[in-house]
């Protein structure tokens, strides 16, 4: 028999039932499945959110003991960074650099079953260590030693759980890197791939050169911990801020990981509803790889108060604000996008544009906290609480947003209703900000962090934050509401969907064929 | 220079003072940093309100741009999409600009660092370490010697009474400092990472156990200074406040002496016998400040986290493996060693407390020469 008649014999479609997901080698369902993933862990993260703001509500302790509070603190971030975050990000890798090449599937199709599967089971082991003797992990999502190695029953298994999340990314991370390098369509040079693609292929050489950073990390901790070893012990000869400079050798690039690929979606969203071409494709890929390159070298800003030579200090200060250049840069583009273009805000616009302002804020914050010299009155305060979650959530969570809004109908088939996405959208801005905004204030004023009462002169704005979060978490819903029901039915969609759409996803049907473009497209 | 342009001069220094002005007015109203009271703690806020300003600038510049095309360039008032893409001379533009803009910025933060970090010629050395969860403070040439914790009471943390202005910043042994004189700190900490912070004074540091950091303040002004552990340090991070009170040399010289003679006190305490009531009183005091976090007021603990002395095996065992657990601590666990926190009395009264307190009613007695002759 001839290769094709095979294939054509074999060529029917998804199987069905419970077995279809499981076994799946399909980047559309495992883009989905990372997606659907995300948005569970979003809300089992938001809910430990719920309970911090609860606490902070009042001056005095209410709800929940000291202890349980560091839990959820401790918690809320891992679940966040790399439970919904990142795995956000991996699916609409998987859905969309396949579709964006011209490419029939991710270059390891098994591998990315693997890479998904492993997931479910490192967040049931972390989630199960808030049954164990001793709770949760207590010690911050930094794990820094000696406090991390006074954790109870759960230590083993949180580490465990991070190894495991650690392997998903590195699996997925080289896919993406193999299917970017050899499957695009034939004409499809690498500056003439999508943004989102670019951002992609930076961001997944982040991943293979720091995810073995962090595993080498805690399982020092582990070996500190039963082994007898004293990496982090000064009285065994070791230095526990050793594991500081580890970790956030890690922890930097990290941070990029989790918002390079934002920069990616919202530079293919803007040149849509502008009706104009993206400004400055070429200097957006300099850009994108300077930021990263940079990553690498500004490490320390994170610790500037642990007791460092003066000349590491100046250095990493220096580094640190360079970084802003490239990252101005990338805004200044976005900005001359929408400069004498053409237009519409629809609900992914929406959620674009908000991310260029309100991450731009963040980033004026960041600027604020590489100044080592005003760092020592900033850092563990509420000021770097209030930087980070203006890049993380009106940042990265936004541009997924963004993103699955503006790719949803080219996925289901079905357009999203537009009043109820411009409805989650506002009632999502303002109480973000009412939520987040006024936290700047409170480091200043002095408040630290991972401190479950505080002393009466932050009450006013802990208020007002707290009414900020809970309104803000309960909004969520309406988001999860309008994906579910987008997935089961709504308007039909065209193949363009947006006016001003370009790109190969565009000319697949909506939704596209459970295997697309089997055979390569040719780009002029 | 022209005549238009001298005029401008007076307004422009005039702006300036009424930002700065404001700054310090957001401060009272808890919106900024606060100058403090040391010329560090002036740099940064200095330095913080520049790198403001210039952020709020560049703000004004990109956010303005980003609301008139948003109001304009939009396709319901019938514009049309012009079609550039690109342009080296632009993008060359905005690369350059804000890195002259970050070399503006760096110079002075440099200055400021070179000074912050400068802890040579100082007037007075403290070594403060950070415990699981309070403050000791060591003046080493003056001999002084305490544990500094938090003094509001639990009635006011768990809502039962109000709470009075300097909830969780008030402590029973403040750290008293001369004014106009350099302080440098030597800072360390006992059991895992803590961090030493006191807003007025600008600066803050690392306590990492097992390695000494050091840092400098100068106080101007004499007053009471109010702080916070700035690093997570477990389940009472929140509650191990820093007060710093600056006082004129001649009344720093009083406390010093006042210190001393009550060091003496204690010390002639270890040599004489106490009655089983005076052991409980004070016992319960002591038990109170360092026990009671953990092991609970009513000495049942926190199952799989702290273990109950009420009715436990240690407490209703023998006295001299009590009290060696108490000073010697439990390696591997979070129960600290408390023979250097706490005087031959003072661990003389807590051993003999929780042998009796909660039912245990033991009836031995623990003196403090037993406690001396175990050290």
């Amino acid at each position: 028999m001839s290769t094709a008649a095979a294939h054509d014999a074999h060529d029917h479609g998804p199987a069905s039932g419970l077995s279809r997901w499981i076994f799946t080698t399909n980047h559309k369902d495992i883009g989905t499945l990372y997606l659907l993933f995300s948005l569970l862990m979003f809300f089992v993260g938001g809910a430990m959110a719920m309970v911090i703001r609860a606490e902070l509500f009042q001056t005095g302790l209410q709800f929940v003991n000291p202890m349980f509070f560091n839990t959820m603190t401790t918690m809320h971030a891992l679940i966040m960074i790399f439970g919904a975050v990142m795995p956000a990000f991996v699916g609409l890798a998987n859905w969309l650099i396949p579709i964006m090449l011209g490419a029939p599937d991710m270059a390891l199709p098994r591998m990315n079953n693997w890479s998904f599967w492993i997931l479910p089971f490192a967040f049931t082991m972390l989630l199960s260590t808030l049954f164990m003797d001793g709770g949760g992990p207590a010690g911050g999502w930094t794990l820094y030693p000696p406090l991390v190695l006074q954790t109870g029953d759960a230590f083993p298994f949180v580490i465990f759980s991070i190894h495991m999340m650690g392997l998903s990314s590195i699996m997925g991370a080289i896919n993406v890197v193999v299917t970017i390098l050899n499957m695009r369509a034939p004409g499809m040079t690498l500056m003439k791939m999508p943004l989102f693609v670019w951002t992609w292929l930076i961001t997944a050489y982040l991943l293979i050169a720091v995810m073995p950073v962090l595993a080498g990390a805690v399982t020092m901790l582990l070996t500190d911990k039963f082994f007898g070893t004293s990496f982090f012990s000064a009285a065994g000869g070791g230095d526990p801020v050793m594991f500081q400079h580890i970790f956030w050798f890690f922890g930097h690039p990290e941070v990029y990981i989790l918002i390079l690929p934002a920069f990616g979606i919202v530079s293919q969203i803007i040149p849509t509803f502008a009706r104009k071409p993206l400004f400055g494709y070429s200097s957006m890929v300099y850009a994108t790889a300077s930021i990263a390159f940079l990553s690498f070298l500004v490490w320390a800003h994170h610790i500037f108060t642990v007791g460092m030579p003066l000349a590491g200090e100046l250095f990493f200060m220096y580094a640190t604000m360079l970084i802003a250049v490239p990252t101005g840069v990338k805004v200044f583009n976005w900005v001359s996008t929408m400069w004498k273009g053409s237009m519409t805000f629809e609900t992914p616009m929406l959620f674009a544009l908000g991310f260029v302002f309100m991450f731009t804020i963040g980033g004026f914050s960041g600027l604020m906290l590489a100044i080592a010299p005003v760092d020592f009155q900033y850092h563990d305060t509420y000021f770097v609480v209030a930087h980070f979650h203006y890049v993380l959530v009106t940042g990265a969570i936004y541009a997924i947003m963004a993103g699955a809004y503006y790719w949803l109908p080219k996925w289901t088939g079905n357009m999203y209703n537009e009043t109820l996405g411009k409805w989650h959208f506002w009632l999502s801005t303002i109480f973000v900000n009412v939520l987040f905004f006024p936290q700047h204030f409170l480091g200043l004023a002095g408040m630290p962090r991972r401190i479950p009462d505080y002393s009466i002169q932050f009450t006013e704005f802990n208020v007002i934050s707290s009414l900020g979060g809970f309104a803000f978490g309960l909004t969520q819903l309406l988001f999860a509401y309008i994906v579910i029901s987008t997935i089961r039915g709504g308007k039909k969609a065209t193949d363009q969907v947006w006016e001003g759409a370009e790109g190969l996803e565009w000319t697949l049907p909506s939704p596209p064929p459970y295997h697309s473009f089997t055979t390569a497209p040719v780009i002029k | 220079m022209s005549a238009r342009t001298n005029l401008r001069v007076p307004q422009v220094l005039t702006g300036l003072a009424l930002l700065s002005v404001a700054g310090i007015a957001a401060a009272e109203y808890g919106l900024n940093l606060r100058p403090g009271v040391t010329t560090i703690a002036q740099e940064a806020y200095s330095l913080h309100m520049l790198i403001l300003w210039v952020c709020v600038a560049i703000g004004i510049v990109v956010f303005g741009a980003m609301f008139y095309s948003i109001l304009n360039h939009r396709k319901s008032k019938g514009a049309v999409a012009a079609q550039f893409h690109e342009s080296t001379a632009v993008e060359i533009a905005w690369t350059i600009i804000p890195f002259l803009i970050l070399i503006g910025m760096a110079i002075p933060a440099t200055k400021a660092l070179i000074a912050m970090e400068d802890t040579s010629n100082s007037d007075l050395t403290i070594k403060v370490t950070g415990y699981q969860w309070k403050w000791q403070y060591e003046y080493l040439n003056e001999g002084v010697n305490f544990f500094s914790t938090l003094s509001t009471p639990k009635e006011e943390i768990f809502n039962r009474a109000d709470k009075n202005p300097d909830y969780l910043l008030e402590v029973d042994n403040p750290v008293v400092v001369p004014v106009g004189k350099k302080v440098r700190l030597s800072i360390t900490a006992n059991d895992v990472i803590h961090a030493w912070w006191v807003p007025d004074l600008g600066m803050k540091k690392d306590a990492i156990p097992g390695f000494i950091n050091e840092m400098w303040f100068n106080i101007d002004t004499p007053g009471t200074y109010r702080g916070q552990c700035a690093e997570l340090c477990g389940k009472d991070h929140g509650f191990m406040p820093i007060v710093v009170v600056a006082k004129e040399q001649a009344e720093y010289d009083t406390w010093v002496a006042d210190q001393l003679k009550m060091a003496d006190a204690a010390a002639a305490d270890s040599n004489r016998d106490f009655t089983m009531a005076e052991l409980m009183a004070r016992g319960e005091k002591v038990y109170t400040s360092n026990c009671a976090a953990c092991h609970q007021a009513n000495g049942e603990g926190v199952p799989g986290a702290f273990p109950a002395l009420k009715g436990g095996v240690i407490t209703t065992g023998a006295a001299a493996e009590h009290l060696a657990l108490v000073m010697n601590g439990k390696a591997g666990t979070a129960m600290a060693a408390f023979a250097g926190q706490l005087n031959d009395a003072d661990l003389a009264a807590v051993v003999t407390y929780e042998r009796n307190a909660w039912g245990n009613n033991k009836g031995d007695v623990v003196q403090p020469a037993a406690v001396k002759a175990a050290r």
